[in-house]
């Protein structure tokens, strides 16, 4: 406000580096700015993370005190066969997940990049999935779903369920849960791909027209490569979201049939708050925490995020 | 890797400089490096998203026609059919079952949620971009890292540390790991976005006898508002939609969250599907009325993430 906007270029290429180098005689914010943020985080979010651990080596009924009992939940958990059933189930949804979403997001965000007519009316609606709560979205296909009043008595036989109880089978039932996943976040992941695609720089496509290389070709050896960045991203964020399906699971299939669709989070909820079995639940979340951390160092790690970490260290 | 443009910093901001028409495009360099238009048609990107379009839009529809519709009416016309009579009856239905208070609650969470965050997240940024404390650093570290940190693996102990803190079943208890879990995402946005601002602004604000405070104040306040509206509308849309934390953390009817209401009206009215249908479109009605009046900027919020 008090400050007259520079010409954007200058902004940013100066910005970057005499932020960088800290050189500027400018008061400095003390550490004091970063508590507030650091004790919610701190207070909801990392002691948590230790609690648990600590959890997982207890036994606890949710009411009272935690008992320290050893290894004894470990034990159980690594001997107990549904821990295998549920880890077979979250890497199936998880990489189901990640295989049906990316190609359709990097098609339609590229497709998005371009300069079609009706390309921003069809972005605005593509977007709409992703404005409504993951419960909504669940309830909503759990309806249309429903073989005696939903669409899938009309869509079922054409896709060769005649009865149209796609929930029914154990096969359709996770086929289902991928399927609702990618009705709600390809829009988020299109978006990154579309932001993406704008950036590649307009000589390379020029230069590849001048040597005749098609569309197909363009996109493998300059969009796709070009990419790169945008597509580990994208990739960590889609893996780490399938990971942790939950609601969507719970509304919608509700772990069955039997136990067809009980993942990790949905059986970790289920052992803590229907069971009441806290002890052995925390044991399980530890294994999804020791999934999430490493999945976050792979973020840190490939994305921009860690040039953002080395500007501010390279002091 | 190295050949790729640095993206411009500022994805957050572009609301604050609209581009000719266009969603999120509009910075400068940006611009710049626009690919010209090409001259054939992107066939099959073009089938696929008529294709997906009409994914995303069929159950969209359903939604729509179902919900104008009484139950006898929906059985006899079937899923895809434009309704034969309106009716306002769900709604009533709806609002009979405790969608209101719900609605408030709602409202009350994402606002408290919205305004916290960001007062945490600002000051915050602004020390991540200008401070040269080591304290300063090491937070940042850990909020990279608290990025992917899933809200489920740490639910036991929120539960077990939010029994004990006499918070149980009350919207502080929602607030709370809301805004905890939403903190990495609202700081790492607010810090890219202060990277823009150079120097010289803030030495002559120190010039002017300006302490940080002041800075903060009428420098990074005004300079970030591009990202501070997209991170208030990200924490909002999570707030809103939140569902997690509420099922574990609250109980009563009384502070009952939207999607819970919704989950709980499908439990009890079990096949009435039209009436599912109205509950699920109030209850994002507001969503989608900011999304007309705001969609660049929510699409910016969203993006924030991707625009690295």
């Amino acid at each position: 406000m008090t400050a007259p906007a520079p010409a954007p270029a200058h902004r940013s290429l100066r910005g970057r580096t005499r932020a960088a180098s800290h050189t500027d005689n400018a008061a400095r914010p003390g550490a004091l700015y970063a508590v507030p943020a650091m004790l919610v985080f701190g207070v909801f979010a990392l002691v948590p993370l230790l609690l648990v651990c600590w959890l997982s080596f207890t036994t606890w009924n949710g009411l009272g005190d935690p008992r320290w009992t050893g290894l004894a939940n470990w034990q159980d958990l690594l001997t107990d066969p549904g821990l295998l059933h549920s880890l077979r189930i979250t890497a199936v949804l998880t990489l189901a997940g990640w295989a049906v979403q990316t190609p359709l997001a990097l098609l339609l965000g590229v497709w998005a990049a371009g300069t079609q007519r009706g390309r921003a009316l069809a972005s605005a609606l593509v977007f709409l999935p992703l404005l409504l709560s993951g419960a909504a979205t669940a309830l909503v296909w759990k309806a249309l779903l429903d073989p005696n009043f939903g669409l899938a008595r009309t869509i079922g036989p054409w896709i060769g369920v005649p009865s149209g109880n796609m929930l029914g089978t154990s096969g359709g039932a996770l086929l289902a849960i991928i399927a609702v996943g990618a009705w709600q976040f390809v829009p988020f992941h299109m978006l990154m791909y579309q932001a993406a695609a704008r950036n590649v720089p307009a000589h390379l496509y020029e230069a590849a027209t001048i040597d005749g290389a098609g569309r197909v070709r363009q996109f493998w050896s300059i969009t796709l490569p070009q990419l790169r960045n945008t597509v580990v991203t994208s990739s960590t964020l889609m893996i780490v979201g399938s990971m942790t399906t939950f609601e969507t699971i719970l509304i919608l299939t509700d772990g069955g049939p039997g136990a067809a669709t009980q993942s990790m989070p949905f059986r970790m909820y289920q052992q803590a708050f229907k069971s009441f079995e806290m002890g052995p639940a925390s044991a399980l979340a530890t294994v999804l925490v020791l999934f999430g951390t490493a999945l976050s160092l792979l973020i840190v790690r490939f994305s921009g995020f860690s040039r953002m970490r080395s500007t501010l260290e390279g002091i | 890797m190295a050949t790729a443009p640095a993206p411009a910093p500022g994805q957050t901001r572009t609301p604050s400089e609209p581009g000719p028409g266009r969603m999120s495009g509009g910075s400068p360099q940006r611009t710049a490096g626009r690919r010209p238009l090409l001259s054939r048609a992107n066939i099959p990107g073009g089938a696929a998203s008529l294709i997906w379009l009409a994914i995303v839009l069929v159950p969209l529809w359903c939604m729509l026609t179902w919900s104008v519709q009484n139950r006898d009416g929906f059985l006899d016309n079937g899923p895809l059919s434009l309704p034969r009579e309106l009716t306002p009856e769900n709604l009533q239905t709806v609002l009979e079952g405790g969608f209101t208070n719900a609605f408030v609650n709602t409202a009350i969470v994402t606002v408290v949620s919205v305004a916290l965050t960001l007062v945490c997240a600002v000051p915050a940024a602004y020390a991540v971009v200008r401070s040269t404390s080591r304290f300063v650093a090491g937070a940042f570290s850990v909020f990279l890292l608290g990025l992917a940190i899933p809200a489920q693996a740490v639910i036991i102990p929120v539960y077990l540390m939010i029994v004990r803190m006499g918070l149980y079943d009350t919207k502080a208890a929602i607030i709370l790991p809301t805004v905890a879990f939403g903190l990495p995402f609202a700081v790492l946005i607010l810090a890219g976005s202060l990277r823009d601002v150079p120097a010289e602004n803030y030495e002559a604000m120190t010039l002017d006898g300006a302490g940080p405070l002041r800075t903060l104040w009428s420098l990074v306040i005004p300079m970030s508002r591009g990202s501070i509206v997209a991170v208030g509308i990200y924490s909002a849309l999570q707030a809103w939609n939140g569902f997690l934390f509420p099922l574990i953390l609250t109980q009563s009817e009384e502070q009952q969250i939207l999607t819970l209401n919704l989950w709980n009206f499908q439990t009890e009215y079990g096949v009435n599907i039209p009436g599912l249908m109205t509950a699920v479109l109030l209850s994002a009605a507001p969503v989608f009325i900011a999304y007309v009046l705001a969609r660049r900027w929510i699409v910016a919020g969203l993006a924030g993430l991707g625009g690295k």
